[in-house]
């Protein structure tokens, strides 16, 4: 069979791998935080005997969007939005720190401060836990401060602070549990110029418009695979009509 | 098969879950102590197909990789319970906690459930109970011939009886707090029962180490914010259409494969 095939039908098994992942873009339209990804096509010589004439090519998602999404107010003492630049430090399952924009925290039974995944958020003295509180504020540089219940608002105290970081974004990678994490092995130091906003939350960055347009554009993609596919067994099909017997 | 139609259907899933937290919410806008719910969404895991960094020749690496995200799912529907506004009622059995705690219910199974819903009545016997007719812990029953009730901002219980003019105490409600209360399981029935999450009951006395003060003859409504959830409704219906989008765009994907090979 003619090469051409071949080559046409990685061309559209790529193109759903890209559709894939701008899937699931759209399916994360609302999840707190999100950062899109982006995918892009590369050309792979096929080596082999012959002329170079072939390449085939190759869907990779080569970086994350960074750009910031919309801010919403909720009010809640535990939702924080990062303003601007910079993440929110977690511990992950497995004691490593990870990076996550995602600021809908919550409590567990030991008052220990989780993100909505579950993972534990770390402040400067590690792991974060909130002593049982009639409220709760956590300032624009990260402080968390308290009022104990049984005593008045006069006394306030501090807790701990949430620690900001802004790693360079072209040292992250996203890992498979969505979370980011430097791939230097550095750690990430405090950054005081990240700032978060108190009571609010930070929407997902796709932006649906270009990503319904990627859409369509990949699926009419798809169908330029596919009509070189049908080209292809139409010249089989000719050159098979020379050779057959009249 | 084709992987994007499975990864905007979990879209679809997760949006149509929105959506049931968003109508039962508005659905509950005048219960009392309602507090409202709140999807948390999460992206599922990455399928790593091809490794950045791996090795594309003997001295170069590949820049980048390609992770293709399978879509989201629904990690937790949280209850805020953040104060609902306070109704002035003049019911003499109505209590309204104004800030932390719950009150304390036995249910038929003689566990105890936690509620915000101050709207009681009395049974047969006299006993202060729920519009379910479950009996508030501990007990506080009113005397037959009881003329007026005051409950004060520390629960304390009096009544003022036929022929007496000096008012008599006759209980004491007590509330109870949680270290994380979002971790509270609603029951239905305006009730919550404690989880592991939760942390225990702590009891103690309305006003008191943090503990909101009782007002008799209020009643704590919902604390659903009706235009929030309009907003929220508009957000869902529009991010369910983009998802079905997705699902069409790649159905029309198989089916012009199907219809020109």
């Amino acid at each position: 069979m003619d090469r051409m095939a071949y080559i046409a039908m990685t061309g559209a098994r790529q193109t759903e791998l890209a559709q894939a992942v701008t899937s699931n873009n759209l399916a994360n339209i609302s999840t707190t935080g999100f950062r899109a990804d982006l995918h892009a096509f590369e050309a792979l010589e096929v080596a082999g005997t012959g002329a170079p004439t072939r390449h085939n090519a190759i869907a990779e998602t080569y970086a994350t969007d960074f750009s910031p999404g919309a801010t919403i107010t909720t009010g809640r003492d535990l939702d924080i939005a990062l303003a601007g630049a910079g993440f929110l430090v977690v511990q992950t399952a497995d004691g490593s720190e990870a990076y996550t924009r995602a600021g809908d925290l919550r409590l567990n039974n030991a008052g220990q401060l989780l993100t909505a995944k579950g993972d534990p958020v770390l402040g400067d003295n590690g792991p974060i836990a909130i002593p049982p509180s009639a409220s709760t504020t956590i300032a624009p540089d990260g402080t968390i401060s308290v009022q104990i219940l049984g005593q008045g608002p006069q006394t306030l105290a501090t807790v701990d602070r949430v620690r900001l970081v802004n790693p360079p974004i072209d040292a992250l990678e996203k890992g498979a549990d969505g979370l980011f994490r430097r791939n230097d092995g550095l750690a990430a130091v405090n950054d005081a110029s990240v700032r978060l906003t108190p009571g609010a939350l930070e929407t997902s960055n796709v932006n649906v418009a270009e990503t319904l347009v990627t859409m369509i554009s990949l699926a009419r993609q798809y169908e330029l695979q596919v009509k070189t596919l049908t080209a292809a067994e139409e010249n089989a099909d000719v050159a098979a009509g020379l050779l057959r017997i009249r | 098969m084709n992987q994007a139609l499975w990864v905007a259907k979990t879209g679809l899933d997760a949006q149509q879950t929105r959506m049931t937290v968003v109508s039962n919410n508005l659905a509950n806008v005048n219960t009392n102590g309602f507090k409202r719910g709140r999807v948390v969404f999460e992206d599922l895991v990455y399928q790593n197909q091809r490794q950045v960094g791996g090795q594309s020749s003997q001295n170069t690496v590949l820049p980048s990789g390609l992770n293709v995200g399978t879509g989201v799912r629904v990690v937790a529907t949280e209850q805020l319970h953040t104060q609902g506004s306070i109704l002035q009622t003049e019911n003499s059995l109505d209590i309204a906690v104004i800030g932390r705690g719950y009150f304390q219910v036995l249910l038929p199974d003689a566990s105890i459930g936690y509620t915000r819903d101050g709207a009681f009545q009395q049974d047969a016997q006299g006993q202060i109970v729920t519009a379910s007719g479950y009996p508030l812990q501990p007990p506080v029953t009113l005397p037959p011939q009881t003329q007026s009730i005051t409950i004060g901002v520390d629960g304390t219980v009096t009544a003022t009886l036929q022929g007496q003019s000096a008012p008599i105490q006759i209980g004491t409600i007590q509330t109870v707090d949680f270290v994380n209360p979002v971790g509270l399981q609603p029951r239905g029935e305006n009730l919550y029962l404690e989880t592991a999450a939760s942390g225990t009951a702590q009891p103690g006395t309305p006003g008191l180490n943090g503990l909101g003060a009782l007002q008799q003859g209020a009643l704590e409504g919902s604390n659903v914010n009706v235009v929030e959830e309009l907003v929220n409704m508009i957000e869902t219906q529009r991010a369910y259409e983009m998802n079905s989008k997705a699902i069409s765009t790649n159905d029309q994907m198989l089916q012009f494969l199907t219809n020109n090979i």
